[in-house]
């Protein structure tokens, strides 16, 4: 792993025409590949819809809060409102994703860690 | 002797001993900007909520909570939740592709000149306006606190110093560390609070939210008033308050995401992975701290109450206040030097983000075209711009004085973050089309968005009574031509909007290549920077 990161160091930034290199080659290379399409796709099919999940979920507070105060007034348990519910509930929903996340994540590290490997025998080979 | 001075003492004394012990291992560039990347998960994840976990969220939102309850607790869901953009969509991607800062990450598939110089720009103005802001909320604190020992100017001097010293001499490894040590205190202070409050309400959550639904005080007639304060609407009134709110909540969601202090605390851990957990840690910590913020905020509502709050020290007071009620001098004290020592840890951790980006970014990579021209060169161009930026907001901090109104700049850091870094990240990773043009044009347009909407808003224009007088004046004697106080809501899309009419208009070729090397880069961690031995 240690000599795929030195060679695939990238240069410093330097302006004009960046100078070719063979080994550039091999991102393109890789992003073509089946297994990091199914990385992606693997992401995607939880980042999209977790991330669509919470945006809505959070901001049902401030649109309930702002346009319908007196509902979001309500008492349900003594003297506590449904505002505070849902606000309080928002911390175990963001913590619930969280969690969540980091389970699917060990999905995405086992499937990046075949491409990390993969890239490094290909290079030993040449 | 002052017990509030003993222990601001003691914890200065810990936080120098942190820096001589960080100087003598924060020899080359990947241990001064990035503490070797060998912090462990759990502590950058204590660090970034140190870091993030502002005088603003633990006096503020205590106090928003005494005075207006429900709806300054509405600040502390946002504050939380938005980690969940920084965990999905920015940290690991952020860790795999970059070395030093933000801009590192745009400057791989497009032209590192000018990208770097506008992100540099953009990180410089966030730092500084979060940095006056705390400055400015330090000397004002340390002169309640202290007052008689130490004037305002001589803490906001202090507080200079101190913050130049740990970013000189102890570089990230420092800076994370006294972040730690004050997240561990400022939970130890507020877990402590919470159980004090909760007995005095003999352990009954009846008991508390009881008092919390008639809390009595004298409005500005000077009538009595009893008000339920779980009630929405005592802050956020119509006709705006409802679209202030949204527009709150965007300016967190997507602003945390491109806070430049935040960011770089990535760059501190192994790998990836690492980032990930850490930012699970400062989940857990920064939720249990947010939801505390119900027994600070209310507990100095009804314990406290607004009018004794009012008249010792004002909004800014409740949560030392109410120690004080609780538990006397010595928690007084305590809790008064945590706020301290959070003031002092946040703006440690807003200059070495500045630092390192006009060093790594500007000085480094525009000027010099990313040729470090002797070794050691970025480090010393950080340390003496740490000097720079620490008397550059010393002298603003004094010119403006105890009494200015600098609450917006928090908000103003918040939106610039939003709409100015985020979409440019955001679109550089996502989007194959995106080219220079596209990220310069984005950045401008959210940085000038934000600064100009909050220039015209109410936190800067309003027509005052004769009676305030001074810098807590507006600065424009007008009627606000744009009504809401946080311009998220208008400038996050136009950051957005800018960045793709630039891409859109300009002829420039993408390179499909290097979009894929980024692409693969930031998803897998291939070639990412490595931790390196002390």
């Amino acid at each position: 792993m240690g000599n795929v990161a030195r060679t695939l160091e990238i240069p410093k930034p330097v302006p004009g025409p960046a100078p070719v290199r063979v080994e550039q080659s091999i991102w393109d290379k890789i992003a073509e590949s089946k297994e990091f399409k199914d990385l992606m796709a693997t992401k995607k099919v939880f980042i999209v819809p977790a991330f669509i999940f919470f945006v809505v979920y959070y901001f049902a507070l401030p649109v309930l809060v702002g346009y319908a105060p007196n509902f979001m007034a309500t008492k349900v348990i003594g003297r506590v409102n449904l505002a505070y519910l849902f606000a309080l509930s928002q911390f175990f929903v963001a913590w619930g994703i969280a969690g969540l996340y980091v389970r699917a994540a060990s999905n995405f590290d086992r499937l990046s860690k075949d491409i990390l490997e993969k890239a490094e025998n290909s290079k030993g080979a040449r | 002797m002052n017990i509030s001075l003993v222990m601001f003492l003691l914890f200065i004394a810990i936080t120098l001993g942190i820096t001589y012990w960080a100087s003598k291992r924060s020899a080359g560039a990947s241990a001064y900007f990035a503490a070797s990347r060998q912090i462990k998960g759990w502590q950058n994840g204590i660090a970034v909520a140190g870091d993030y976990m502002s005088a603003a969220s633990f006096l503020g939102i205590a106090g928003i909570i005494a005075f207006q309850g429900y709806d300054g607790f509405l600040f502390s869901v946002g504050w939380l939740v938005a980690y969940l953009t920084v965990l999905l969509v920015i940290a690991e991607p952020l860790r795999n592709a970059g070395k030093y800062t933000m801009a590192d990450v745009l400057a791989y598939r497009l032209k590192p000149r000018p990208v770097r110089a506008m992100a540099s720009l953009s990180t410089l103005t966030v730092s500084t306006f979060y940095m006056i802001a705390q400055m400015v909320g330090a000397g004002a604190l340390v002169k309640l606190l202290l007052g008689g020992y130490v004037t305002y100017n001589q803490a906001v001097i202090g507080v200079g110093i101190l913050m130049i010293v740990y970013v000189v001499f102890g570089g990230m490894l420092a800076t994370t560390w006294v972040q730690i040590v004050k997240a561990v205190l400022l939970m130890a202070g507020t877990i402590l609070l919470s159980i004090l409050v909760m007995a005095h309400f003999h352990f009954s959550f009846g008991e508390f939210f009881g008092a919390i639904s008639q809390v009595t005080y004298h409005d500005a007639k000077g009538a009595v008033v009893v008000k339920d304060f779980l009630t929405p609407g005592l802050r956020y009134k119509p006709p705006f308050g409802a679209l202030d709110l949204i527009s709150l909540g965007l300016a967190l969601i997507f602003g945390t995401a491109g806070l430049p202090h935040i960011l770089v605390r990535f760059y501190t851990v192994p790998d990836a992975k690492t980032a990930r957990h850490s930012v699970v840690w400062a989940m857990v910590l920064i939720g249990s701290f947010y939801i505390m913020t119900t027994f600070l905020g209310f507990g100095a509502a009804t314990i406290v109450g607004p009018d004794f709050i009012k008249g010792h020290g004002g909004t800014n007071m409740s949560a030392p206040l109410l120690a004080q009620a609780l538990a006397g001098n010595i928690f007084f004290a305590f809790i008064s030097s945590i706020a301290f020592a959070t003031i002092l840890a946040v703006v440690a951790g807003l200059t070495i983000s500045a630092t390192t980006s006009f060093s790594h970014d500007f000085w480094t990579n525009v000027i010099h075209n990313g040729v470090e021209r002797k070794p050691g060169e970025e480090v010393l161009v950080a340390r003496i711009s740490a000097f720079v930026v620490g008397a550059v907001a010393i002298a603003i901090a004094i010119l403006l004085g105890p009494t200015a109104n600098v609450a917006f700049l928090v908000a103003l850091a918040f939106a610039v973050a939003a709409s100015a870094n985020l979409p440019v990240i955001v679109l550089s990773i996502f989007w194959r089309r995106f080219n220079t043009a596209g990220a310069v044009t984005g950045l401008a347009v959210g940085l000038l968005a934000s600064i100009g909407l909050i220039l015209v808003s109410p936190s800067l224009m309003a027509i005052d009574p004769p009676t305030v007088t001074g810098a807590a004046r507006h600065l424009i004697q007008a009627k606000a031509w744009f009504p809401l106080e946080n311009p998220g809501i208008l400038s996050i899309p136009l950051g957005f909007i800018g960045a793709f009419l630039g891409t859109l208009l300009s002829s420039e070729p993408t390179s499909a290549e290097k979009f894929n090397e980024l692409l693969v880069r930031s998803n897998t961690g291939l070639g990412a920077e490595k931790a390196t031995a002390h």
